[in-house]
């Protein structure tokens, strides 16, 4: 292996930064979710990455669950999506306004 | 250094992440999105984790992006389309974004982790299955009951309600 723990990292930290600049700008509910998914992915890297250099199997372990939380999180979100779009007829985030004080 | 299959993952991965979060059609972003997830099981294979590669390849390529693509096309078609960005807005969020990726960058390259480098061999999959069994086995349970429980409330709220009533007005 020739790439080091800093590469994998910094590759992290720029899908991190892609992530939050979505969840900042976006205001399309699925365009946010797609930016969710990014930022989890940034995170599952650097697990992978940090138990592949300890190294420990504990890494891989804890990105698998963090992938199959992931997928639970998307069904709901994407439920969610329906259900606001059902109500709203849009999935602009500036249109939901219910629980609005 | 990095090699050329690293930097040919780099840059599929972030490119797509961009195209996805920047591309005008939906239909187009979800694609990207799925290039953004291959490429992460690419870096997952360099990093001798071809268990959780295939994984994530079988989880998020194979379902997530499939699902999200089919949500997105649920949705109506001038909304596919719709792009509302205020512009300054825009400019606050790619300047939040650099702020992160130098601020968090230079951490990561003025700390100590530029040093660490490992000969040792990789993880077996069997020691992940043997961790999944022993010591991790009521976090694999309290996974399966959260999996089964988000599923079931995703179907409970996405369940229309109105259907009897759609089709006696129409």
């Amino acid at each position: 292996m020739t790439s080091e723990l800093v590469d994998f990292t910094l590759v992290s930290v720029a899908l991190l930064g892609i992530g939050i600049y979505g969840l900042a700008v976006k205001r399309n509910f699925i365009r946010m979710l797609f930016a969710v998914e990014i930022i989890i992915n940034a995170a599952n890297l650097n697990i992978v990455a940090f138990g592949r250099f300890l190294p420990h199997s504990g890494g891989q372990t804890m990105a698998l669950f963090s992938i199959a939380i992931a997928a639970a999180e998307v069904a709901v979100g994407l439920s969610l999506i329906i259900v606001a779009y059902r109500m709203y007829q849009n999935v602009d985030i500036a249109d939901f306004r219910s629980l609005k004080g | 250094m990095a090699d050329a299959a690293f930097l040919a993952l780099t840059v599929i991965t972030i490119g797509s992440a961009i195209a996805a979060l920047e591309l005008r059609s939906l239909i187009y972003g979800s694609i990207a999105l799925m290039g953004t997830l291959g490429g992460i099981a690419g870096f997952f294979f360099l990093l001798d984790a071809p268990f959780v590669a295939l994984f994530q390849l079988a989880v998020y390529v194979g379902s997530i992006a499939v699902l999200i693509l089919f949500t997105v096309m649920l949705v109506k078609r001038e909304l596919i389309f719709n792009k509302i960005e205020d512009k300054r807005r825009k400019f606050a969020g790619i300047g939040l974004m650099l702020v992160i990726m130098v601020s968090l960058g230079a951490v990561f390259l003025d700390s100590g982790i530029k040093t660490i480098t490992t000969d040792e061999p990789a993880t077996d999959f069997r020691d992940i299955g043997t961790d999944f069994v022993t010591y991790y086995w009521p976090a694999l349970i309290l996974m399966g009951l959260i999996l089964a429980g988000s599923v079931t409330g995703a179907l409970v709220l996405a369940k229309r309600e109105d259907v009897e009533n759609d089709q006696r007005a129409s």
